[in-house]
Order: C-alpha cells, then sequence, then structure tokens
C-alpha cells in the first residue's frame, strides 16, 4: 500500500529517543524511589526493553487501543499516560489514574486508549480480541495491541485468542516482547521450538521475529502490522527480541541470569545506543539531547512530587466501584 | 420432571402457556432489536450452527447479522475475553458459555477482569456483559455438565448473579441484566428450559430490577428461601404443604448476589421459621451466607434454628437413583417443612 511509511527517518527515530529516554529515566527513577523508601510497591523494571513501545508510540494513535501487563509502564508512558496520574497511582493516592485501588500491576487511562492492565500472564490477549472486535464492527480503522511476555507465550489464553484473532480476522497486534526470561527461568530450557513467531503460521497469520532493540527494525515490523490491521487484512504476531536487566520483580534475586550475558545486554544498552546513532548522523546534538532529558528528569520531578503531596484515599472509597451504584455503608 | 411440569400446568388453562426458554429467545431478540450495541457470542449460537445446542438464539444472526451474532472456537476463555473487550469498546456483549461447568476454563477472564475492571480502573472502565450459561441436573450428564457453581460467583464481588425461575422472570431478569453497567452471570436450568408454565410472554418493556427477590407464594408459618429450579419445587411443596395446613412462603431470590435482604428478612421476621433451599451443594454454598444474616439479624425473632436444603457433597453422579438423591425435590422439601413446622 502507497500509504505504509514503513522507513522510520530522522524525525521518527528523534521522537522514538524522546519516548525511549522518558522510560528509561522513569525506570531508573521507579527503582531510586524503591529504595530510598519513599514508594513502597512491588515494580516490574523493563530497563532494557524500552525500543519497543517507543516504536509502538510512535506509530500509534490515541483511539489504538493497549492490554499491557504487569511490566507494562513502559508500554504504557510511550503510548502517552501522563506521569502525574501514573507517579500519583504508584504512590496510591486520590489522584492517581486510578484512585489508588489499581496500583503498579492495574494502570488504566483510556483517554490514551490505555484500556487493561493485567496483573495475570497472558490475559492482555483475549481482551484485545474485544477491543479489536469492537473497532470491527464501530467500521473503524484503529487497531489493537496486546503485549505480553515470552513466558506468556505458553500459556493457553495466548493460543485461544490467535485463534479467535486469525478466525475472525480481526486487527489485533499481538506483541511478545522476548527478554529470554520467563520469571526466573531461560526461554531456551521452557520453550519448545525456541521461537514464538513460526506459531503465527499455525495460526494463520504472519510472524515476524524482529530485534526490539533496533529502532528501526522494529519500525518496519510494527508499522508494517498496523498497516495491515488498519487495512483489515488481520492480525500479526511479533516476535520483539530484547533483554531485560533486573531481575523479575525488582529486589528479587537475579542470579539466574548469567553474569557474562546480563554484561554483555547492558554493554549492548539499546537507549544510549539510539542516542549516539542521532548525533553520530547529525539528527541531534549532544546539547539537544541533554535538554531534552533535563526536561524528562524536571517532568518526572514534578509527577513524583505531586504524587507523593496528594492524599491518601478514605477507607470509605472501598464502596465505590465494585459496581456502578456504590455499595451500602 | 413430569411430576413437576404437571404441578405447574394450569388448573383452568385460562392463559396461554410458555416456556422459560421462549421468554429468554424474545428477550434476547428485543434487546438485539432495541440496542445496535447489543452483541453476541459462544459456540455454536449463529444459525449457520443451528442456532444453538438449544436454539436459544436461533435466528438471531439472520436478523441482526453476522458481526453482531457471531460462532465461536470452543475457546472459553477467547469468548469471555472478547466479550470483555468489546464491552470495553461500548458494546453490551452477551457471551453464552454453553454449560456452567465450562465457565471454569475462563474463570482467569471473569473473576480477574470482568469482575474487577471497574474497581481496579478506579472507575474508569467498566465491563456491561451479560454471561447466559446453563445447567442443572436431570439428564445424567455427571459430574462435568450440571453443577450449580453460584456460590463461587457469588463470593466475587464485582458480578452479579440472577437465575430466573418463570418466564416472565426469564424475560425481565435477562433485559436488566442486559441494561446494566456491570458483569451479570445469568444462570439457565436446562431440564426446565420447555416446562409449560401458565403466563404469556412480556411485551418488551418488561423488566425485573436486579436485586430484588419476588415472594411467589405468601405465607405465614414457615418461609423458604430459593432460586432457579429450586423455586419452582418449592411452589410445588408448598401447595402440597397447603394441603396440610402448613402456610408456607416462598421467596425466589432472582438475583443471587446481591441478594435482597430486605425482602428475606421481612418474611423471616414474619413466619420465624425460615427453609433455605438450592440444587448446588450445600456446604459452603449461598445458603450458608443467607442463614448467617437471617442469624445476624433476626436472633432472638426466630421460632426455630434456619434449616437449610442442598445438593450432596459429592460430584454429580451419573446413574438415575443417584442423580435423583443428589439434590433437594419437592419432596423433601415438604418433608423439611413439615419437620420445621413441628
Amino acid at each position: 500500500m502507497a500509504d505504509r511509511q514503513l522507513v522510520a527517518d530522522s524525525a521518527i527515530l528523534l521522537d522514538i529517543y524522546r519516548r525511549a529516554a522518558l522510560l528509561k529515566a522513569n525506570d531508573e527513577r521507579a527503582r531510586k524511589v524503591i529504595l530510598s523508601g519513599q514508594i513502597a510497591m512491588v515494580y516490574y523494571s523493563y530497563r532494557g526493553q524500552e525500543i519497543i513501545p517507543s516504536v509502538m508510540g510512535n506509530i500509534l494513535r490515541d483511539d489504538d487501543t493497549l492490554c499491557t501487563i504487569y511490566r507494562g509502564i513502559h508500554d504504557m508512558l510511550a503510548k502517552g499516560f501522563p506521569l502525574r496520574e501514573l507517579w500519583a497511582e504508584l504512590a496510591g493516592r486520590t489522584t492517581g489514574s486510578c484512585k489508588g485501588k489499581g496500583g503498579p500491576m492495574h494502570l488504566t487511562y483510556p483517554a490514551k486508549g490505555i484500556m487493561v492492565t493485567t496483573g495475570i500472564v497472558g490475559s492482555s490477549a483475549p481482551i484485545a480480541n474485544g477491543l479489536a472486535w469492537g473497532a470491527q464492527l464501530d467500521k473503524s480503522n484503529r487497531v489493537s495491541i496486546c503485549t505480553f511476555g515470552d513466558g506468556a507465550s505458553n500459556i493457553g489464553a495466548i493460543h485461544e485468542a490467535m485463534n479467535l484473532a486469525s478466525v475472525w480476522k480481526l486487527p489485533t497486534i499481538f506483541v511478545c516482547q522476548n527478554n529470554l526470561f520467563a520469571e526466573h527461568t531461560t526461554f531456551e530450557k521452557m520453550t519448545g521450538g525456541q521461537n514464538i513467531a513460526n506459531r503465527a503460521e499455525g495460526y494463520g497469520m504472519p510472524g515476524v521475529r524482529v530485534d526490539g532493540n533496533d529502532a528501526e527494525a522494529m519500525y518496519s515490523a510494527f508499522a508494517e502490522a498496523v498497516a495491515r490491521a488498519r487495512a483489515g487484512e488481520g492480525p500479526t504476531l511479533l516476535e520483539c527480541m530484547t533483554f531485560r536487566f533486573y531481575g523479575h520483580n525488582f529486589g528479587d534475586d537475579d542470579s539466574y541470569i548469567p553474569p557474562a550475558q546480563k554484561a554483555a545486554a547492558i554493554e549492548a544498552d539499546p537507549v544510549p545506543r539510539l542516542r549516539a546513532r542521532l548525533i553520530a548522523d547529525r539528527i541531534a546534538t549532544e546539547e539537544e539531547l541533554a535538554a531534552m532529558e533535563a526536561d524528562i528528569e524536571a517532568q518526572i520531578d514534578d509527577a513524583l512530587e505531586f504524587a507523593l503531596a496528594s492524599p491518601w484515599p478514605e477507607p470509605d472509597s472501598l464502596r465505590f466501584d465494585v459496581f456502578e451504584k456504590e455499595m451500602s455503608a | 420432571m413430569t411430576n413437576v411440569a404437571q404441578a405447574e400446568k394450569p388448573a383452568k388453562a385460562p392463559k396461554p402457556t410458555v416456556s422459560i426458554l421462549a421468554a429468554i429467545a424474545k428477550a434476547y431478540h428485543d434487546a438485539m432489536a432495541d440496542d445496535p450495541k447489543v452483541i453476541t457470542l459462544g459456540e455454536d449460537l449463529a444459525d449457520p450452527e443451528g442456532g444453538g445446542i438449544a436454539k436459544i438464539t436461533k435466528g438471531l444472526s439472520t436478523a441482526f447479522g453476522d458481526d453482531r451474532v457471531r460462532s465461536t472456537p470452543i475457546s472459553e476463555q477467547a469468548i469471555m475475553g472478547a466479550a470483555i473487550g468489546a464491552s470495553l469498546a461500548g458494546y453490551k456483549p452477551v457471551a453464552e458459555i454453553m454449560l456452567m461447568n465450562f465457565t471454569t476454563v475462563a474463570m482467569d477472564m471473569i473473576v480477574n477482569h470482568a469482575a474487577k475492571l471497574r474497581f481496579m480502573s478506579g472507575g474508569q472502565t467498566n465491563v456491561p456483559i451479560v454471561i447466559r450459561t446453563m445447567t442443572g441436573l436431570g439428564f445424567g450428564s455427571g459430574g462435568q455438565h450440571c453443577d450449580y457453581l453460584e456460590a463461587w460467583f457469588a463470593h466475587t464481588a464485582g458480578i452479579k448473579v440472577c437465575a430466573a425461575s418463570t418466564p416472565e422472570d426469564a424475560y425481565g431478569l435477562l433485559r436488566s441484566a442486559i441494561d446494566d453497567p456491570d458483569p451479570v452471570l445469568f444462570i439457565e436450568n436446562l431440564p426446565t428450559y420447555f416446562m409449560p408454565m401458565a403466563m404469556e410472554l412480556p411485551d418488551s418493556s418488561h423488566r425485573v430490577p436486579l436485586g430484588k427477590a419476588a415472594v411467589q407464594i405468601e405465607g405465614s408459618d414457615l418461609t423458604i428461601v430459593t432460586y432457579a429450579r429450586m423455586a419452582i419445587e418449592a411452589r410445588q411443596a408448598a401447595a402440597k404443604a397447603a394441603e396440610q395446613g402448613i402456610s408456607v412462603e416462598v421467596v425466589d431470590l432472582r438475583t443471587i448476589a446481591p441478594w435482597d435482604r430486605e425482602t428475606v428478612l421481612a418474611s423471616a421476621a414474619k413466619t420465624g421459621r425460615v427453609l433455605i433451599v438450592h440444587e448446588a451443594v450445600k456446604e459452603h454454598g449461598v445458603g450458608a451466607e443467607i442463614a448467617a444474616v437471617i442469624n445476624e439479624e433476626l436472633f432472638g425473632q426466630l421460632k426455630k434454628p434456619v434449616k437449610r436444603l442442598g445438593g450432596t457433597f459429592c460430584p454429580v453422579p451419573y446413574s438415575k437413583p443417584l442423580e435423583s438423591a443428589f439434590a433437594p425435590n419437592a419432596e423433601r422439601i415438604l418433608a423439611a417443612i413439615v419437620d420445621l413446622a413441628s
């Protein structure tokens, strides 16, 4: 199709970096905030996986929907989740997007299409199909994204969802972020066939394995999947290869990650790699990027300050939002 | 079954008879005709697949199109997920999970997602879906096709549960469930689908509010609190008890969760004797919650301890005498009435 922009130009790469820099800085801040005791929360660091959602955020519209998972703050921030509502929710305050009732594993922000965050492995996919069905019924060309990990690829919900998306030709894009670890267990040890993208053939949809840490490769693969979905050509499975730098949840004993593998991954950190590329290709100057990063830090400062100054929820709020009509006191 | 059907038949047949199945089918059709946002999905439910195993959805895909009425693969998680997602996109899906036991393979979608998204999102999203499902003893289906699992769902904050025992209530409850902004599990009793009852099919404005019980028979000596198939059995038992001079009030909860405490407590306070009956296994069942609340609220006003009848604590058996022995019926309810009224 003529209108398919499948190559990331300079402006696109710069936008991808802007998002990736935000994600990286926000993850670093989250870990710092936990270590300092400012906020106690269960946190699943996505550090190392920033490029995948940054590409998605560049391509997607606000009305395209996202169903993501507990390791999903990168997906949401890249799609426009506002920092104040994010941090206030992490802090459990009334000003959080979910009024403190959801927390880090259930962040929701419908205005940006962020419809569901699930703490259940694999459960993003069946729900994404329903949002895709809604797009079909609306005769809209919006697309429905679900993200999940390599571990989730082995749970039944993913299988059921991919088959249904195929037979209903839904505009669902299955984005597997293969970070090579399912909780503490290696991809190699627990995944038959050693390849998730290949499974797409069995469902009758395209499956693409792509280097998710390479902004240009990721851009082309994701843009193609979105173009297909918008054109009514059905779902795509993307297996985006990446690596997470920290344990399953922040603070766990990550000695199950071979030190050499981890060191090599950090050495190849995709965010500074893209940054260096922007400077080398004269897409941006060091000064411009430094100013961008300082602005990001200031935004996070503001959001954190806002969050910590916000009120805690009253116990009486437990009666509300169970059903539309509040429970009796 | 036969004796219940006879008991429910009108003595003089002044009205036409209709079935619960016909009422559900009409409610479904009327809801889809009234609101283009109502959509439906499930195994075999479109016309090319025969309109469902009980033919309840027959005609819907022809009338409303393949986009709104979709047969699915045998994939209960995918069915529930698609319903939840479509509801988040502004639609009002009615998802059929063919048999109640099959809800167990979709429990993550129902319990962790449908029931909780409103709360976990702080009210930003809601899941206005209806899950229709069939169950019930009587066809010799054994341990995995006829359980009543309503207590599992009633124990989950964020989902409503209802079941009807008359065609009018089936129509009105299903319409209210579809109208409702929250997820509703609508339980249908398969063996009594075709039982003729002396009623007319309601018109499309008929609604039964969720959370409101019905006093189906008024009485003064004893209250039966029940729902679904057991309400039919209880009405029959109450008629027999009347012949023995015992005046029984039959309260059909209609909505199991959230249940109508006001109506139940008023009746219990009036009669001072309460019998709770359900087809589900008695242990840890819905009856335990109702009995506990009656005890909390009316201790000292009761003439006898609250009594419960429910299924036996074993998987539903196959062989006819075992299946018959498993759950309460009109005869056993009558025996309990006599015992409690003495």
